[in-house]
């Protein structure tokens, strides 16, 4: 794909325009990151070349502030990823409470490494830094969606659903 | 006994709607404040209050908001910190989840003190969910003429917006978060000049933190004077602390400032005492970033004195022996916890979360995630300790942001209170597996 | 105006001058070496500075007014003088210790190739390692690595030796059109790139190569010609529709293998310079020359005579202060004048 055929929906256009409306005119660099976030739900849950140029070229900046931006924050994905993003918590309460289990259990599940797409495309385990979620561990985030006080016969339940539903996560 | 002023209703169901919200005494600070009130007022009600910022640092609020310049012509903004990210910490994300038109009725009141026509509010990117409860509880307020053109008619006007993060943690640092916000990389800033001065595209700016704004709130309702009576001392009010680790009750709590350790920990209506009949062995009171204390030092203070939930009785002693409020972030450990271990989760998060921008931080928390897992490892030697002790003694203080030093305390203060048991990982690296962590959450065998 | 002291030595300066500003116009005043070494702050671009804190230094007197310490040691190069500051820099041994970390943090992730590095001889962190640092370093984990990329036909990224500094990314920010480069990723992970591989195509983008304060940017037509310690530097100039044409060769017999910007006495450049002067007037019949240039920043280029005098007279006064009686020998038996 090239940047000429990159296009946002007529519904993330309009969001475009509703997110460039809460800033000064002259400003529109603050778009960035909320568009990044459009982007990567509007395009696969990843962030391309071509993606990014397309988002520059909205606001009128330098790719290269993109790229800046894109790889500076975690959340946005310069790698094609799996249909469903696993992002595990791992630090101090997460941990305390058992998200090496999470890991490790993901993993068995799955038949996959943390950090690889599993083979029919549909999972992916992350392990992440604090969720603001300590009081709930361990955790896992599904594009916006928490998933709290997980067990093992949660976890089976929640990736079972997500088979049945079969449509990409996304945070936004 | 407990006194609510910021969660008082948040069990009520449909307190996260504006109709609800309003039925329990919702936005009647903003009425008291936009209809008999000048900015000005509330500023020195703020100022009376004793109110210190509720993020992590405790800056005294009233002193920030009295900073910010007013040069004419030049618009100024209200940014409400909701990046929560330190470990250990989550009160913001309860409270805009729960009672999300108190912090936007914090913002109103807040913006119209400080004179800003347009406020943002910068939301982790994780939260998303959050930012869309945000946004439709602002547009709520939107069509109720609480936001907008001409609010309730006092001819002040507000326009309200959420920003969402990209994930990472150092925008919790003011001028990181602003500079994110004008869609950069979340470089801190180097300062001088500070937010009040040049914040947002330049502009006079102050940023304060989701609890802080929502506090503004009840400020008004009650008045300033009262609100100081509230507390203990200097830590006037009340302070979310979010609690977890092993207790049976891992939750938010709203307390009044000096409330005993003890009883927070271990009363029925806090964190209810530790999970699983076991004894506890540390806690770290503030968030990561805060010095860990062992059970003897958390619940005295080295005179002997019972340790209260301030600012100044968590503080008691300096880091010798004492610790901090924080961001209330407030992680127990009981008696099974490797300390060594949880420490390296902090030191492998203060890595990851590192801007790269100054050396010591860029290089020196990777250098300290290494060290610590060569404990992990079983391979760490004696010499490691004090070389982890001088790495993070090389980095605090050296840096242009706090990260320096919130990747800094922890190591030390491990270090300092909890030495013997890096020596064990030295001297007896197969006792490793027994403090290893253990299939513990659904009590099953490792296979 | 300000009335600063830094080591014991008080100058009056302009307000709004940094302690980095005011200890350089000590030293150019004294002939002094109080100015605190600097990795990232260029006084030639705007905003630079405060990233690397090597030119960190202890403010003991905030000002007359407010005589209170300052808490923690500061970026010289960003912090400015207020009336009546007392700063100290090489005369507080903390300071010096804190420094040493510094260097140490830079020092941990560099690669050791400075025997096939361009920049050896010139490198500005060679000298603060000498300087600054102490003989040995402490990490033990392998280094941070990645291949070396061309950044077009003229210039070689060799992210390995880079610091950081941002130096390259404000020249091109600044003094070029369309900046293609910059800092990705975060962290330990954040490097200088332009993310795909793209040239830095543009007029000034060779100002790079001497801004550089490290061997990460070198110049690709200069690449292994010879060591720089072996070249002759004269300054030039020539009419250039670009640039002031005012330059550095660097020369061996007749040959000109390099031409740079001439840098002033901290290592700066002192007049951006064109690509065209740079890389393609290679010629010396393109050039008028006015004769050798004068290296003042301390390295090995410099004719470093006199410092390796300052360090030989050192060694001797060790020697001669050394108490030969603990070792059988008589007092001073190892003063050089006695032998």
């Amino acid at each position: 794909m090239t940047t000429t055929e990159i296009q946002f929906s007529q519904e993330a256009q309009q969001k475009v325009q509703e997110i460039l409306n809460q800033y000064p005119k002259e400003k529109s660099k603050s778009a960035l990151l909320p568009l990044l976030h459009l982007a990567q739900a509007e395009f696969d849950g990843w962030l391309s070349v071509p993606v990014m140029d397309y988002v520059a070229s909205i606001l009128k900046i330098q790719p290269i502030e993109v790229y800046e931006v894109a790889s500076f924050y975690t959340m946005f994905n310069l790698q094609p990823v799996g249909k469903y993003l696993i992002e595990v918590c791992q630090t101090s309460s997460c941990w305390m409470c058992g998200a090496e289990d999470i890991v490790r259990y993901l993993e068995q599940k799955l038949g996959v490494p943390t950090g690889e797409i599993s083979a029919d495309g549909m999972f992916q385990v992350k392990t992440v830094e604090c969720l603001g979620s300590c009081g709930t561990a361990p955790m896992f985030q599904i594009g916006d969606q928490y998933y709290e006080n997980l067990t093992f016969e949660k976890i089976d339940a929640i990736l079972e659903e997500l088979k049945q539903e079969n449509k990409r996560s996304r945070y936004c | 006994m407990s006194k609510k002023l910021l969660l008082a209703n948040d069990h009520i169901p449909g307190i996260n709607t504006l109709e609800v919200y309003r039925q329990h005494g919702g936005y009647k600070a903003l009425e008291k404040a936009l209809k008999s009130m000048k900015p000005d007022d509330i500023v020195e009600e703020v100022k009376k209050s004793g109110l210190r910022g509720r993020g992590g640092a405790g800056f005294p609020t009233g002193m920030k908001w009295s900073f910010l310049a007013k040069p004419e012509g030049v618009p100024r903004y209200l940014v409400c910190n909701a990046d929560e990210s330190e470990p250990g910490t989550f009160k913001d994300r309860y409270l805009m989840e729960r009672i999300p038109h108190l912090l936007i009725e914090g913002m109103i009141v807040s913006s119209y003190a400080l004179g800003a026509n347009t406020s943002y509010i910068y939301v982790r990117g994780e939260y998303f969910y959050i930012i869309k409860i945000l946004q439709k509880a602002i547009k709520e307020a939107y069509a109720a003429g609480l936001l907008g053109k001409n609010i309730l008619g006092s001819g002040y006007d507000l326009d309200l917006y959420v920003q969402p993060g990209g994930g990472a943690y150092i925008c919790g640092e003011e001028t990181a978060l602003l500079e994110s916000l004008e869609g950069k990389r979340g470089n801190p800033r180097i300062k001088p000049p500070f937010p009040a001065v040049a914040g947002l595209w330049g502009c006079p700016t102050v940023v304060n933190n989701v609890e802080t704004i929502a506090a503004v709130v009840p400020i008004v309702n009650i008045s300033g004077d009262e609100y100081a009576k509230i507390g203990i001392g200097k830590s006037t009010g009340t302070k979310l602390i979010s609690a977890s680790g092993h207790i049976n009750k891992p939750g938010v709590y709203e307390i009044e400032l000096g409330v005993p350790v003890e009883e927070f920990i271990y009363s029925d209506e806090y964190c209810g005492g530790i999970r699983n009949g076991k004894k506890l062995k540390a806690v770290v009171a503030g968030g990561s970033s805060v010095p860990i204390l062992p059970t003897e030092l958390i619940l005295k203070t080295a005179k002997g004195e019972p340790r209260l939930m301030s600012y100044e009785s968590l503080g008691d002693g300096g880091f010798a022996t004492g610790t901090m409020l924080g961001s209330g972030g407030f992680i127990v450990m009981d008696e099974d916890t490797s300390v060594v271990k949880n420490l390296f989760t902090f030191a492998r998060f203060y890595h990851h979360e590192s801007c790269g921008q100054c050396s010591p931080c860029r290089e020196g928390t990777g250098w300290m995630e290494k060290i610590l897992q060569k404990f992990i490892d079983g391979k760490a030697t004696m010499s490691d300790i004090d070389l982890l002790w001088d790495v993070q003694s090389k980095i605090e203080g050296k840096t242009i942001c706090p990260l320096g030093e919130a990747a800094a305390w922890p190591v030390a203060a491990a270090i300092r209170h909890f030495r013997h048991e890096f020596e064990e990982y030295v001297n007896r690296p197969e006792s490793i597996h027994d403090v290893k962590h253990y299939f513990r959450l659904n009590n099953i065998e490792e296979a | 105006m300000a009335k600063v002291t830094i080591d014991d030595i008080t100058i009056e300066v302009p307000d709004g001058t940094t302690i980095l500003q005011a200890a350089r116009m000590i030293d150019e005043q004294h002939g002094t070496n109080i100015a605190p070494p600097t990795m990232c702050y260029y006084s030639k671009l705007k905003t630079t500075g405060g990233y690397c804190r090597t030119c960190i230094v202890s403010v003991t007197q905030g000002s007359e007014k407010d005589p209170r310490p300052m808490p923690k040691p500061v970026a010289s190069c960003r912090t400015t003088v207020m009336d009546g500051m007392v700063v100290r820099n090489n005369t507080s041994p903390e300071l010096l210790e804190a420094r040493a970390g510094v260097v140490e943090f830079l020092l941990i992730n560099h690669p050791l190739d400075c025997p096939v590095c361009d920049q050896a001889g010139e490198c500005h962190l060679q000298d603060l390692g000498y300087e600054n640092g102490k003989e040995a370093t402490r990490y033990e984990f392998p280094r941070r690595e990645f291949e070396p990329i061309d950044i077009g036909d003229k210039i070689k990224l060799h992210m390995n030796r880079c610091i950081l500094c941002y130096r390259c990314v404000k020249t091109c920010e600044q003094i070029t059109d369309g900046r293609v480069h910059g800092v990705i990723n975060r962290g330990d992970h954040a490097e200088i790139s332009t993310y795909i591989e793209k040239a830095i195509d543009n007029d000034f983008s060779g100002n790079v190569i001497d801004v550089c304060p490290v061997g990460a940017l070198t110049d690709r037509t200069f690449r292994f010609k010879s060591r720089v310690w072996f070249t002759n530097p004269v300054d030039a100039h020539r009419d250039c529709p670009t640039c002031s044409g005012k330059v550095r060769l660097w020369m061996k017999g007749k040959d000109v293998l390099r031409v740079t910007a001439r840098k002033d006495r901290w290592g700066e450049v002192e007049e951006f310079i064109c690509n065209t002067c740079r890389f393609d007037k290679k010629d010396v019949t393109d050039w008028r020359i006015e004769g050798p240039s004068k290296i003042s920043h301390h390295s090995v280029i410099s004719q470093n005579h006199n410092e390796l005098r300052q360090v030989q007279l050192g060694v001797r006064k060790q020697l001669q202060q050394w108490d030969g009686h603990k070792y059988g020998l008589g007092e001073g038996a190892l003063d050089p004048n006695n032998q």
